[in-house]
């Protein structure tokens, strides 16, 4: 009877085969194995009156920590000495003293104990979470409030108030009064819009669900988690949300059914708001289908639009290919959007018409002093696909100190105007099977002009960038976004 | 009869003369030998020391026009402004790799990062990273978003950054990208994730 095992001598085919086996084995297993997106990992929240910030959190021995370190920088000048198991921090002008594996520290001269032990990592000190509260304010010498089951540090007098108003008028909206301008990060989902506040230091309103009488919009409710805020609003119907008072208030409605076709982003009544720029952009489900393209009708305010086909002049723009120029491309699209606006009914001005140069103020005053209601910049570029819609990038917070405007920021009022504009652009492209996608860019001189402005940078289809010459696909784009003026025609009438 | 003294003469010019041609070519030697010396590209300055942390760096793809959030192992120094430093140089170490989706000059490089209190970052780039800049709105956003939203992901506090270009300012990056303003952090976080 043979034996069961046999030990049989390892020949090289047999080493080579098992080498490959294990090889295979190792790349399946490094391709299945999931990698944890960033976004999952703990972090603490940290609200300070001079920062906020994120910082990880770091499980060690069934624990929280986070590194004293890291945590503190922000908030002053801190430095830190580590000599073998010693731990040495300054922060300010205070010092302390941590023994690695050791609950008892030293600061300012006085003892006392961490609920668990001190951790020294690659020079680097970790506290634990749980000791935050009794920790900070002996280095901060200021009271901080931190909700551990949230991962929510407060320092200081730091905190926005949350107030509820509900307007049960047809349709209903929701008034949602912070006491500081915040910034959350907003989506909607059948019967639900969800507020994240990442960076703000959004406090708790009291009760942690709040029912209104109303049909529509029914409750709200408050969590924290992760170090984030977060505020749902149940609705019977679908929500939308809008900025008002500097941001100060957001307006959360109920979609008009009936005019859900061509109704405005921007709740009326209530001025001046900026639609929830994070929201899926409400305006491209809610621009009014172009049924009058080739209406030439005379009884219509003519729309001024100015187009300006960017660089120009020996600012030749990027090179496109050896002999092609960006400033070439741009100024024969320019052209046939001209025809094609003013087949539609509206005046047009090229702010330039030759190889002529201009600087962005000077292209900027332009459009200004013509008091056009639309600014349109046109660009060109080898790398993407079909075309790109852009508008300002300013910041959230806006910059509106009343009749005032910084110059760099000339285009914050008209700035939703502008993104409803982009959206129909946009869609207006899909519309026409041309690739299309919508952005914000720090690019002069959209921020310079009062008027609703964007930028279309046009790039290769299937093609290459010989499309980027062709009569063919710029006619295409050029119909498209003309179509897409009419189509808010009204809008851009409408403007401050 | 040739005078002997012209004899002498000669024999010594010549001796001068294969001299200087053996002194000339040893000369040549010499300096092939230091012009391949510099085209080997050494460092000159030591690599970052420091313990290996993970990081999260936003990478831009041209083909996409979006950010996507990757997280990296590098080394990182104790001082926050070279940790900055090197975590951005990181970046550029994948922009530089060949086939990269969003491709940069390999001269491209971050001369210093100023974090100027309180919340105020700087980033000084070299003359090669805008002046070897691919041309175009959307690469030059995505450059500029990619910086700043790196940053802001691992330098706790940084709400603005401004750009230089070799301690100076400049209009554009390259055509496009006007970096005569501080960007805005909440804003361009705001902006990628639309």
């Amino acid at each position: 009877m043979p034996p069961l095992t046999t030990n049989q001598p390892l020949t090289s085919k047999t080493l080579t085969k098992k080498i490959t086996a294990i090889l295979l084995a190792a790349v399946t297993f490094l391709a299945a194995a999931p990698s944890a997106p960033p976004t999952d990992e703990k972090r603490i929240s940290v609200y300070s009156p001079v920062a906020f910030y994120a910082l990880p959190v770091l499980e060690r021995g069934g624990r929280e920590y986070v590194g004293l370190l890291e945590l503190l920088e922000p908030l002053g000048r801190v430095s830190s000495q580590s000599d073998s198991r010693r731990w040495r921090l300054r922060y300010n002008s205070i010092d302390g003293e941590f023994l690695a594996g050791n609950t008892r520290i030293r600061i300012h001269g006085r003892d006392f104990d961490l609920v668990a032990p001190f951790l020294l990592e690659n020079s680097r000190g970790l506290v634990p979470l749980s000791s935050l509260s009794t920790l900070l304010p002996r280095f901060l010498g200021a009271p901080v409030n931190f909700r551990e089951s949230a991962r929510r540090l407060f320092v200081g007098d730091v905190g926005t108030q949350i107030s509820f108003q509900l307007d049960a008028g047809n349709p209903p909206r929701l008034m949602l009064n912070f006491s500081a301008a915040v910034n959350p990060t907003i989506s909607t989902e059948p019967g639900r819009l969800r507020m994240v506040f990442k960076r703000d230091p959004v406090l708790s309103p009291g009760s942690q669900s709040i029912s209104f009488d109303n049909k529509i919009i029914t409750q709200a409710n408050y969590s924290e988690n992760n170090g984030d805020a977060e505020l749902d609003v149940a609705a019977s119907q679908p929500l939308m949300a809008s900025f008002s008072s500097n941001r100060r208030t957001i307006i959360v409605a109920a979609v008009p059914q009936a005019v859900a076709a061509n109704a405005p982003v921007a709740t009326p009544g209530a001025a001046p708001q900026n639609p929830a720029p994070a929201a899926p952009s409400p305006s491209t489900a809610t621009i009014a289908p172009n049924n009058n393209s080739n209406n030439n009708s005379n009884n219509v305010h003519r729309i001024l639009a100015v187009v300006d086909p960017a660089h120009g002049g020996d600012e030749r723009g990027a090179a496109l290919t050896d002999k092609l120029a960006e400033k070439d491309v741009t100024l024969g699209f320019a052209r046939l959007l001209r025809h094609e606006l003013e087949i539609r009914g509206f005046a047009v001005t090229l702010l330039r018409d030759a190889d002529t140069s201009s600087t962005f103020d000077q292209r900027a005053a332009s459009a200004n002093v013509a008091r056009a209601e639309i600014y349109i910049s046109l660009h060109a570029a080898s790398q993407g696909a079909g075309a790109r819609v852009y508008t300002a990038l300013l910041p959230v917070e806006g910059t509106n100190n009343g009749a005032f405007h910084a110059w760099n920021a000339v285009q914050a009022p008209a700035l939703p105007i502008s993104r409803i504009v982009s959206a129909a652009i946009v869609a207006e492209l899909q519309k026409k099977e041309f690739p299309a996608a919508e952005s914000s860019a720090s690019l002069r001189p959209l921020n310079n002009v009062f008027m609703p402005a964007v930028a279309v940078e046009l790039a290769p289809g299937s093609n290459g960038v010989a499309d980027l010459t062709s009569a063919n696909y710029q006619q295409r784009a050029a119909s498209a976004i003309a179509d897409a003026l009419v189509s808010i025609r009204d809008r851009l009438g409408a403007q401050p | 009869m040739i005078p002997r003294h012209l004899l002498i003469s000669v024999a010594a010019l010549l001796l001068v003369v294969v001299s200087m041609g053996v002194y000339l070519r040893h000369m040549r030697l010499q300096a092939g030998e230091l012009e391949s010396a510099e085209a080997i590209a050494l460092p000159v300055a030591p690599p970052p020391s420091g313990p290996t942390e993970t990081v999260t760096l936003y990478v831009a793809d041209d083909a996409v026009g979006r950010l996507t959030a990757r997280s990296a192992q590098i080394p990182l120094p104790e001082g926050r402004q070279q940790r900055a430093e090197e975590l951005l140089r990181a970046l550029l170490r994948i922009y530089q790799q060949p086939g990269a989706a969003h491709p940069m000059a390999p001269a491209a490089d971050i001369r210093s990062i100023y974090l100027v209190a309180p919340g105020a970052a700087v980033i000084d780039l070299n003359a090669a990273f805008a002046d070897q800049h691919r041309s175009g709105i959307l690469s030059e956003q995505l450059t500029v978003d990619s910086l700043v939203e790196t940053m802001a992901a691992n330098v706790p506090g940084i709400l603005r950054v401004n750009i230089l270009v070799e301690g100076k300012m400049r209009d554009t990056l390259a055509g496009h990208a006007d970096l005569s303003e501080s960007f805005d952090v909440p804003t361009v976080e705001q902006a990628g994730s639309q």
